[in-house]
């Protein structure tokens, strides 16, 4: 573990302490609401999470894993509001429950690929709201349930936001590590060959069928967790969360962060919950006597396009290319110090390609 | 490595030295008027459909606040202090509203809101507002859940007339002049459509269950399309058409019975009776034929009626308020909304002002919940009194029936006092 750590660049270990420094004190210098929406961002985070082990490593699309999240917000509506039972117990439960629907879900999905499961997902999404509202008697219906705020323990001085974001953020954390870890396992090697070929995979003794399933649940427990602690923040749940919008924006956030990125959810997380914020804010609908009769969407529309077009990686890979980028400076900065005669030319634009081998390698992971 | 190690812990050390600056800050707060209050301004919030398909509930904001602007500027606001009034999108979807119940009050620091729009948007945020003791005024819906749930949501009021009230208003006139209908009910499904229904059950009896022959429904934030809904219930046989809805689906609705054959008489409720719409609805069938005689309540009156408000002092001021400050409000009074919107407005500048300097959100509440009694409101019926007491937390319980002509809506009957029934 020490060499582990002895290894790293000392930029990454700056970025890491300044990084987990701002996750703590977030809270303490934001006001109520953005601490709020900073909770939201966690459940988003987790969420993304787990729609990027299945779509950006298994290489399902799905537009389906709303559905997930609102099987575990149900989950923890019904069973604090009805039974009432400690978040604690519900969170777990609800991301456990929303896996096994996730397995579920997987079987059928087996059948269809690319296009045909996306479509298949699409229509998972468009069914939740209007079966939610059907049983109503078991869900509230569309006037939806109301649910006690969660309180922070006794004797920790903390705002309900406040104690929210540090269990949202804690719980991010603790779902992050086994996703990284699976990405570099026996499972994650074999979700990436099926994304890369199926062919190729079976070839290779790969059992297609467990491994497809699998990422459908495991990503199905990431959303059910998400789906209950977004309902815990607002404290109130309603079948219209879970309209096809907020499917499509957790595959917004994940392609937008970075597909296949393992840092990509969290920048998706940040963006799908603040864009939509700052774009009403510019749409102008808050600026007391004057309206533009509230088109907010336009805005969050114009923003995406923009950041799609310059980042076609998402944000992840953005950062990615500034960080190589800087690299290469820094390596050509270095050479010119040494010399020219000792070095080889980096004078042409392109100095990736004129680098040493195991430099270039470096430079793009 | 040691070098790295030194920097990241002052790197560390210094960005909790700011953290805890920062924290040190915000725990002070200490006044005698409450949040949002300032030596001359009052900031209120709500929310509001500004897009979506309910968002021609807009207009109830900007008759609202162009009589607040009219206040502020030629009356010198209130008690010396202007209002301010900030609004958030909720789309008319209660699943939006907690989020933005909470920009208001923790963002924003609105000192109260004021006129948030829509029954299932409303109760989505009621436990919030009363959580934090943050007063819900004079919420724009009808739902018998304000007044009925007092006890239990203090912070929390409504303003127009309830709709279990109106629903037994309609009731009573069927079993007085058509006991023998069929009727057919399509409602939003929900709390508002349910208490029009419920009303109207309690008033029919114990001839509810054999006179009403078929029901259908819908959601807000549904598409208005209400076709399907109404083969159903024409497929009934029934020869009365009952409409709670709102106004975009309410129009759709009765557009597709008239195009369907279906001529059913016509009940509809107060919300979706605006004379404007059922105008548009005349033109697109190209003829009254098929609304006359439909039959709505009102509390509120009609300045497109110009036969009887023509030279009304109250009706005046609405044409001026929304001349100089409507955005968009036709000062003709052809959009109903605005001028609901501008009499609501009016109870809540006069509550601001009987509040004083004490400006308190436990004092507008007491205020609100249990001593109002105004008269003189510009907009509502003359007669009209809004009222609370400490047993009484409904302020406006007074309609008349009215029916539709040609081009609008005529009252009749006297102004019926359902208070305390």
């Amino acid at each position: 573990m020490r060499r582990a750590l002895a290894t790293l660049p000392l930029w990454t270990m700056i970025i890491a302490v300044l990084g987990l420094v701002a996750l703590i004190g977030i809270p303490l210098i934001t006001d109520s609401f953005q601490t709020f929406q900073f909770a939201n961002v966690a459940a988003f985070v987790i969420a993304i999470i787990g729609l990027n082990l299945l779509t950006g490593y298994s290489g399902q699309i799905s537009l389906g894993n709303g559905a997930f999240m609102a099987v575990g917000g149900y989950t923890t509506a019904i069973m604090a509001h009805r039974l009432g039972a400690s978040y604690a117990l519900t969170i777990p439960l609800g991301g456990l429950i929303a896996g096994v629907f996730g397995f579920l879900i997987g079987i059928p999905a087996l059948r269809l690929r690319g296009i045909y499961l996306a479509l298949a997902t699409f229509a998972l999404a468009l069914s939740v709201t209007p079966v939610l509202n059907n049983f109503d008697t078991f869900t509230g219906g569309h006037v939806g349930i109301n649910l006690k705020p969660a309180q922070p323990p006794l004797g920790l001085d903390l705002s309900n936001e406040q104690w929210l974001y540090f269990v949202g953020w804690a719980i991010a954390g603790l779902l992050f590590v086994p996703a990284a870890l699976l990405l570099h396992s026996r499972t994650g090697r074999a979700w990436m060959a099926i994304r890369d070929s199926e062919t190729a995979a079976t070839a290779n003794g790969v059992n297609i069928a467990f491994y497809k399933t699998l990422a459908f649940g495991v990503s199905a427990f990431y959303a059910g967790v998400a789906g209950s602690l977004q309902i815990i923040n607002t404290a109130y749940i309603n079948p219209d969360n879970y309209s096809l919008g907020l499917s499509l924006s957790l595959l917004i956030g994940l392609v937008v962060g970075g597909l296949g990125s393992i840092w990509g959810p969290v920048l998706g997380g940040l963006l799908v919950v603040w864009l939509p914020y700052f774009a009403e804010k510019a749409s102008g609908l808050h600026l007391g006597s004057v309206s533009f009769g509230g088109k907010p969407d336009i805005g969050f529309g114009l923003l995406l396009i923009v950041i799609v077009f310059f980042a076609q990686d998402g944000l992840a890979g953005l950062v990615r290319r500034g960080m190589a980028r800087y690299r290469v400076l820094r390596t050509r900065f270095r050479v010119e110090e040494i010399g020219a005669a000792q070095a080889p030319a980096v004078a042409s634009p392109d100095a990736l390609e004129e680098l040493p081998v195991g430099e270039r390698d470096h430079i793009r992971t | 490595m040691i070098r790295s190690l030194r920097v990241l812990a002052g790197l560390a050390a210094l960005t909790l030295a700011v953290v805890a600056c920062g924290a040190q800050q915000s725990s002070t707060q200490q006044a005698k008027t409450d949040v949002g209050v300032t030596k001359d301004t009052i900031t209120i919030g709500g929310t509001f459909p500004a897009s979506g398909t309910a968002s021609f509930y807009y207009s109830v904001y900007k008759g609202a606040n162009a009589y607040f602007q009219y206040i502020n500027t030629e009356k010198g606001g209130v008690n010396g202090r202007k209002i301010n009034y900030i609004i958030a999108d909720d789309a008319y979807n209660p699943a939006n509203t907690p989020a933005k119940a909470r920009e208001l009050v923790q963002e924003n620091k609105v000192f109260l809101t004021y006129g948030d729009l829509g029954t299932p948007t409303n109760l989505a945020v009621r436990d919030y507002y009363n959580s934090q003791q943050v007063p819900q005024l004079y919420v724009f819906t009808g739902s018998s859940h304000w007044g009925a749930d007092y006890s239990q949501y203090p912070w929390t009021l409504g303003w127009q007339p309830d709709y279990i009230t109106e629903g037994k208003i309609y009731a009573q006139y069927i079993l007085q002049n058509e006991p023998t209908d069929k009727i057919a009910i399509l409602f939003q499904n929900d709390d508002y459509g349910k208490d029009y229904v419920n009303g109207l059950r309690q008033g029919l009896g114990s001839k509810a269950d054999s006179m009403i022959v078929e029901t259908a429904t819908y959601n807000a934030g549904d598409p208005t399309d209400m076709s399907s809904q109404v083969n159903k219930l024409k497929a009934s046989g029934a020869n009365t058409f009952y409409v709670v809805a709102i106004p975009g689906q309410a129009a759709n609705a009765i557009t597709n019975a008239v195009k369907t054959g279906w001529k059913p008489k016509l009940y509809l409720n107060n919300v979706a009776a605006s004379t404007a719409t059922w105008r548009g609805v005349t033109a697109q069938l190209g003829s009254s034929a098929a609304l006359d005689g439909m039959i709505s309540t009102l509390f509120l009156k009609d300045p497109l009626d110009t036969a009887k408000w023509g030279s009304d002092a109250g009706v005046k001021l609405f044409h001026d308020v929304m001349t100089k400050y409507g955005q968009g409000c036709d000062p003709t009074g052809a959009d109903a909304f605005c001028v609901s919107g501008m009499a609501s407005a009016y109870t809540m500048v006069e509550t601001l002002r009987a509040a004083g300097q004490e400006l308190t959100r436990k004092h507008i509440m007491d205020i609100a919940c249990c001593s109002l009694n105004q008269t003189g409101n510009p907009l509502l019926l003359p007669g009209i009194v809004v009222k609370t007491t400490k047993t009484d937390h409904f302020p406006i319980q007074q309609e008349q029936l009215e029916k539709w002509q040609t081009d609008h809506f005529v009252p009749f009957g006297n102004l019926i006092d359902a208070r305390g029934k």
